[in-house]
């Protein structure tokens, strides 16, 4: 992995150069923002629910390692095997090995986020393994060699024009038929003979369910079912928060998932996979990568709580005008931006400054997750750990010195040409300049608020002290 | 009750008849006011910027200008939450304790501890998109948010209903942030200015001849949007309106 900070803003800027894709990406999201607003409005007990969600899931990340040890026994009692991957690494050793057992080679992949974290494809599809993604969006993305632009639709940045050209050249369809009916047939001619070929089937999942030993899968395709259903081998990757300590306790979060991220009020399909079938062999495999050592940190932990509803990026006005891709990483948006730095500081080290911190999200999120705070506390915790840009931090220092000094404050601010003086050129050609690009400057005034003050405050209090006294 | 007025940096140096309209209104208002002539700014670019640390001296010097004040008020809601929220540079004492509890926006000043609900030399023939700050809207909670489905309060837009005259246009998003967002405009300026170019469109299309804010700062940027493109919209603080302002 490339340790070189993520230009957000110059790839956001590019994604912006395009008028049909901001405008539609834009609307589309705010869309499903809007469709949101309107299951919390005919639910009254919407706020208590959000609630009940954090408490339950601040409840069992505090309790994590109980909770996991009920699982995996009662998983265990159910005839599932249950793996436990500390890292990325581990975890695609750990699905070689399954499949090397079995004497398969091909994957049939149902969309999850986490695989594509552990970075699965990359490192199975050298050793001979193919592995299809049947998630239409998540298979658009996977053809174009591009990383999920969102949580819930991988490939929301990309318009059905595009989708055409994609599969024009894989599957040899007409690059200029770009209706969605037409190109969902096509997905699923390519993709059936595969469903039916695979011979071994991987999904995500959703929840854990500690008391049961089993995991619910929530989509809407049906092809995670598929997935995991044709052939005989089921594999689930899921990471260790996903847990809920008892079946009562997910409703709650049912009820808040869809609704929250696409203004459904529920799922097309929530399957609870509880053992495998008759004849067929059931694997979850529980996965760390850094969870654990989030859990232990203060600031952060609570990012833990998140169910990837996708809320936060629907509605952040950051993220709907720069498209996921240009977070370079798995995981975009807020939600992105919060947990991308624990995963890697430096690289996405530009993450939590890609917001105008206006916490928005915070209030959008099933699991009351602190976002826009948290943003502002990574802040904190990069620029102590000189992980933002060098000249950021000397011209904050600058500023924190000259407005600390009001006399010198007062001339700096009296005219350009002391300003000039005062600051370096690189200062004023190389950082403030952005501010004209797209925007005019403010307009110049005679005079300060300070001065006028003075003149017409200060002085007049003197002068009628002086007339009394006279 | 002596009141310590704070008005920021950019507003000084860019906006000063903002300031004078604020004096002006906590005046006739019956209000003792004060500026104290040693202040800069609240330490927020550099907290913002997670340079927390280089807001020390600055924050010292605000409690060094503004402790002696029963309250103060300034006509920005971004700053009045920095100092109400995150002001933890310097070491939390007594005298900066009562600074942060006892700093207020100018539009919740008037409406919760003045209580003032009338502006009788007040008229404002015009109709105004009310931007709400995301500061005041999310922080100090001047008004209600769409996220979270609560009943409709907007306490600028209830003082605003006493001036004579006025009328309000309904955006599509009047929550929308409006992109500007401190040091944030420069460092991603396309994204920026683009937020702000698609929320004063939004003002106009809704049939806004102006837009009014408690919050300068965010209509410096929409105002540069509007500019650049060409959008016939103007801008107006909120202390302007009340203060007697007819355009």
């Amino acid at each position: 992995m490339s340790n070189r900070p993520v230009p957000h803003a110059k790839l956001a800027a590019e994604f912006l150069e395009d008028e049909p894709h901001r405008h539609f990406h834009d609307e589309r999201l705010w869309d499903m923002r809007q469709k949101r607003d309107e299951q919390m409005h005919i639910m009254p007990e919407w706020q208590e629910l959000r609630e009940q969600a954090s408490r339950l899931k601040e409840h069992t990340l505090a309790h994590l390692p109980q909770y996991l040890e009920q699982f995996e026994e009662n998983a265990r009692r159910n005839g599932i095997h249950v793996h436990w991957a500390r890292d990325g690494a581990e975890h695609n050793r750990i699905v070689e090995k399954i499949l090397k057992d079995h004497g398969h080679s091909s994957i049939i992949k149902s969309k999850s986020m986490i695989t594509d974290e552990c970075e699965m494809r990359e490192y199975l599809e050298p050793k001979g393994v193919s592995v299809t993604e049947t998630d239409l969006g998540e298979r658009i993305q996977q053809l174009d060699n591009q990383l999920p632009s969102h949580v819930v639709v991988p490939a929301v940045q990309k318009l059905t024009t595009d989708v055409a050209k994609t599969f024009a050249k894989y599957y040899n369809t007409d690059p200029n038929i770009d209706d969605p009916h037409a190109l969902a047939e096509a997905q699923r001619n390519a993709a059936r003979p595969v469903l039916l070929s695979g011979d071994t089937g991987m999904t995500g999942g959703n929840f854990l369910v500690a008391e049961t030993g089993s995991f619910v899968v929530c989509t809407n395709e049906g092809n995670a079912d598929l997935s995991a259903n044709l052939p005989n081998l089921h594999i689930a990757t899921l990471g260790i928060e996903r847990l809920v300590p008892r079946m009562a306790d997910l409703g709650v979060f049912i009820r808040l998932l869809s609704r929250s991220a696409l203004g459904s009020p529920i799922t097309q399909y929530t399957t609870h996979f509880r053992r495998p079938k008759k004849g067929g062999e059931m694997h979850v495999i529980l996965v760390d990568n850094g969870r654990s050592e989030r859990l232990g940190m203060d600031d952060f932990w609570t990012s833990l709580k998140c169910i990837r509803c996708g809320a936060c990026m629907n509605t952040c006005p950051v993220y709907r005008r720069s498209g996921g891709q240009s977070y370079g990483s798995v995981y975009s948006g807020p939600i992105g931006a919060i947990i991308d730095p624990t995963f890697n500081a430096r690289k996405f080290s530009t993450l939590p400054f890609a917001s105008t911190m206006n916490g928005s999200c915070t209030n959008v999120c099933p699991v009351k997750i602190d976002i826009h705070e948290q943003l502002y506390k990574w802040r904190r915790v990069l620029a102590e750990r000189h992980e933002i840009p060098f000249v950021k931090r000397e011209i904050m220092k600058m500023a924190g010195r000259l407005l600390a000094q009001p006399t010198m404050y007062r001339l700096a601010i009296s005219g350009t040409e002391v300003a000039l003086k005062t600051m370096p050129r690189f200062v004023l050609y190389n950082y403030l300049n952005p501010w004209g690009k797209h925007r005019e400057l403010p307009h110049p005034v005679k005079e300060t608020f300070h001065s006028w003050y003075k003149k017409n405050r200060l002085n007049r209090t003197k002068a009628q002290h002086e007339e009394t006294q006279a | 009750m002596k009141i310590g007025l704070f008005i920021p940096c950019y507003m000084d140096a860019f906006y000063p008849q903002t300031g004078i309209a604020t004096l002006e209104l906590l005046e006739k208002l019956g209000q003792e006011v004060e500026y104290p002539m040693d202040q800069t700014c609240c330490g927020q670019p550099m907290a913002n910027s997670g340079c927390n640390r280089d807001a020390k001296e600055t924050e010292a010097l605000f409690i060094r200008n503004f402790s002696k004040y029963d309250v103060i008020v300034s006509p920005s809601g971004s700053c009045v939450h920095h100092i109400r929220d995150n002001f933890d540079a310097i070491e939390q004492t007594d005298e900066v304790r009562h600074v942060r509890k006892n700093t207020y926006e100018l539009v919740e000043f008037i409406h919760d501890v003045l209580k003032v609900r009338e502006f009788p030399w007040a008229e404002f023939p015009h109709k105004v998109g009310l931007h709400n700050s995301c500061a005041t809207l999310r922080s100090l909670r001047t008004a209600s948010m769409s996220e979270l489905g609560e009943p409709f309060f907007s306490k600028p837009k209830t003082l605003l209903s006493a001036v004579k005259g006025i009328s309000f246009a309904a955006p599509r998003r009047p929550d929308e942030c409006c992109g500007f967002g401190g040091t944030y405009s420069v460092t991603e300026e396309a994204v920026s200015a683009r937020m702000g170019l698609d929320k004063v469109t939004d003002h106009h299309d809704a049939g806004a001849e102006y837009i009014v804010s408690a919050d300068t700062s965010c209509m410096m940027h929409q105002q540069g949007c509007a500019e650049r493109n060409g959008v016939p919209i103007r801008f107006i603080h909120i202390a302007e309106i009340l203060n007697g302002a007819r355009a």
